[in-house]
C-alpha cells in the first residue's frame, strides 16, 4: 500500500505529482511542503493578495461530501494563485441523475481541468480519480471517508512549527474521536514521519480503532494522565454524521471525560497550544473558555490553511507541468 | 559545477559596491529623491542590497524580493524547492525605490520582480542598480546603476557567490530543468 502511494503520488525526482495521503511520503518531501508554504503566508497581507503563479489554470473544487471551511480555504488558496475555480456541488448536481464517478470525471477533463480536489464518504475515491485522470491533471485528496485528510494535517504540522519551531522533542496528544477521523490518522502519520518524541491518542476504548497501538502512539483512557507534559493537544470533533449506534452515552458524560476544560488544560505543559480542526462543538470537546483563550490556535490554523494549499496546489500542478512537456516531448 | 572559475575576487566586488554606492548617491541627489527604499532580490541583491544600505545610510529598513511565485517559466520548471517569503516591511506606496540584483542577464527576474513590487502597492519611482550588466537581453529593462560590463559568451554563466566573502564566478551553463541544482535565477 504505501509502495503504490508513493509511486502514485511522486514523480522519479521526488516531486509532487498528486497529494493524496501522508502515507508514503517522507520527512524531506513534508518539511518541503512547510517551507513552500511559509513562501505563501505574506501573500495575504498584501494590498493585492494574489501571486500569478497558477494563472490560466482550471482547479475544481470536487465535494461528494459538504465542507465549509475546507472548500473555501482551497477555493482562496487557488484563487490566491490566480487560478479559476469550479466549485461542484455533486450531491446536488448529475451522480444524482445517475452519472458514475469517472463520467464525471471524463466530462471535466474535457473542459480543460488541471486539479481535482475531492472529498468523498468513501475511503480510497481520490485514489480512484488519481489512478483514472489524464498525466498533467494532478489530484489533491480534501478528506475520503475514514481514511485520510492529508492537507488538514499538514496544515497542523504548520501550525505546530510555526509555534514550537522544531518537531523533535514534542509530545503531542490527540483527544476524542479517533475511530471515525481521517484528521487524526492523516496527523499521526505525519507526526511519526516528522520526528515528535511522542504521539499520544486519548479517547475512549469504543472511539478508538482496534488496532489504534499499531499506528504508533500511546494509548490513554484517563484524559487527565493523557494531556500530563504534553506541548501540543489536538482536539478532534466529535463526527456525530458518522456514528451508527450507541458509542456515547450522552455529550454531557463525554464532556465531563474527554471535554478540555482549564482545569484539564493545566495539566499539559505551561506554554502548550490547544488545536482543533473545526467546527467545534462548544461545550462537548471543550469549553468555551479554552476554545477563545489564550492557548487556543484554532483560528490560526484556519489562515495557515490556506497558505498550506497554495503550497501543495503549486507544487502539484508544477510537477504536472513537467509530466506533460516530457510527455510532449 | 567542478569547471567554474573566479572572475573576481572578494576585494573587487567590494570596491565595485563602493562605486554603485557613490552612484546611487549622485543619481538620487539629482533626481532629488530623499529616504528611498532600498529592496533586493534573492538571494545575491540581497547580500548586495545589505551593502549598499549599509553604506548610504539609508533610514528604512531593507526589503527582500523572492521571486519565485512571479516567474515566467513555472510552467517549464515547476515549482523552486526553495522559496522564501518576500519582506518588504514598509509600505511602498508614493515611496521612491531602488531595486537591487546581482546578474542583469535576459530581464526576466526584474520583470518579475517590478509585478511583484507592484501587487504590494504604487511606488513613486523605481531605480535599478545591477552588479553586473552582462548581454543577452530579452526584454526592454536596463538598469540606472550598475558595477560591471563584462564581456560574455552566450554560454557563459556569471554568478555572484557569498554572502561572505562576495565574489564573482564563471561557469558553462548549467540545466535548469534538473531538480538539485541551484535554479538560475535570470536565464
Amino acid at each position: 500500500m504505501s509502495l503504490s502511494n508513493k509511486a502514485l503520488q511522486l514523480d522519479d525526482e521526488q516531486r509532487l505529482l498528486h497529494f493524496l495521503t501522508i502515507d508514503g511520503l517522507d520527512r524531506s518531501i513534508l518539511t518541503e511542503i512547510l517551507d513552500t508554504a511559509e513562501g505563501f503566508t505574506g501573500v495575504s497581507e498584501r494590498t493585492i493578495k494574489k501571486v500569478p503563479l497558477c494563472r490560466g489554470k482550471v482547479v475544481a473544487n470536487l465535494f461528494f461530501e459538504n465542507s465549509t471551511r475546507t472548500r473555501t480555504t482551497f477555493e482562496l488558496a487557488a484563487k490566491r494563485l490566480s487560478a479559476d475555480v469550479l466549485n461542484l456541488n455533486i450531491s446536488a448536481s448529475a451522480t444524482s441523475k445517475g452519472e458514475t464517478l469517472l463520467d464525471t470525471l471524463r466530462n471535466l477533463e474535457a473542459m480543460h481541468v488541471d486539479m481535482f480536489i475531492v472529498r468523498h464518504a468513501t475511503s480510497g475515491a481520490a485514489h480512484f480519480i488519481a489512478q483514472h485522470a489524464d498525466p498533467g491533471v494532478g489530484v489533491i485528496n480534501a478528506g475520503d471517508g475514514r481514511h485520510a485528510h492529508p492537507t488538514q494535517a499538514m496544515l497542523d504540522m504548520f501550525t505546530i512549527r510555526r509555534h514550537k519551531g522544531e518537531f523533535v522533542g514534542l509530545r503531542v496528544a490527540i483527544v476524542g474521536d479517533i475511530l471515525h477521523s481521517r484528521v487524526a490518522r492523516s496527523q499521526i502519520l505525519a507526526l511519526n514521519t516528522l520526528g515528535v518524541s511522542e504521539v499520544r491518542v486519548v479517547a475512549p476504548q469504543t472511539l478508538l480503532p482496534s488496532d489504534a497501538r499499531s499506528l504508533g502512539v500511546h494509548v490513554y483512557h484517563d484524559f487527565d494522565e493523557g494531556i500530563r507534559d504534553v506541548d501540543v493537544i489536538i482536539m478532534l470533533r466529535l463526527q456525530k454524521e458518522r456514528m451508527q449506534g450507541a458509542l456515547l452515552p450522552s455529550e454531557h458524560e463525554y464532556f465531563s471525560l474527554y471535554g478540555l476544560t482549564e482545569r484539564r488544560l493545566a495539566m499539559a505543559k505551561p506554554d502548550a497550544i490547544v488545536m482543533h480542526p473545526g467546527p467545534i462543538n462548544r461545550g462537548v470537546e471543550m469549553d468555551s473558555k479554552v476554545a477563545d483563550g489564550s492557548k487556543s490556535v484554532i483560528l490560526q490554523q484556519v489562515s495557515y490553511g490556506i497558505a498550506i494549499r497554495m503550497a501543495i496546489i503549486s507544487m502539484v500542478i508544477g510537477t504536472q507541468n513537467l509530466r506533460t512537456q516530457e510527455v510532449a516531448v | 559545477m567542478s569547471d567554474n572559475t573566479t572572475f573576481m575576487q572578494a576585494d573587487g566586488v567590494e570596491s565595485l559596491i563602493d562605486v554603485m554606492a557613490g552612484k546611487i548617491w549622485t543619481l538620487i541627489n539629482d533626481k532629488e529623491i530623499s529616504d528611498p527604499l532600498m529592496v533586493g532580490i534573492r538571494t545575491g541583491g540581497v547580500w548586495l542590497a545589505e551593502r549598499l544600505h549599509q553604506e548610504l545610510g539609508l533610514r528604512d529598513p531593507l526589503g527582500t524580493l523572492d521571486i519565485s511565485f512571479y516567474r515566467d517559466d513555472f510552467t517549464r520548471i515547476g515549482m523552486n524547492p526553495e522559496v522564501h517569503p518576500s519582506d518588504l516591511p514598509i509600505p511602498v506606496d508614493d515611496r521612491h525605490i531602488i531595486l537591487v540584483d546581482d546578474v542583469l542577464h535576459t530581464g526576466r527576474t526584474i520583470r518579475a520582480a517590478l509585478n511583484e513590487i507592484f501587487d504590494y502597492g504604487r511606488p513613486a519611482s523605481i531605480t535599478l542598480a545591477t552588479l553586473v550588466d552582462r548581454s543577452g537581453r530579452e526584454l526592454p529593462i536596463q538598469p540606472d546603476v550598475t558595477g560591471l560590463h563584462p564581456s560574455l559568451d552566450p554560454d557563459q554563466h556569471i554568478t555572484l557567490i557569498g554572502p561572505d566573502p562576495l565574489g564573482l564566478i564563471l561557469g558553462a551553463k548549467t540545466n535548469r530543468t534538473s531538480r538539485g541544482d541551484e535554479q538560475d535565477k535570470d536565464a
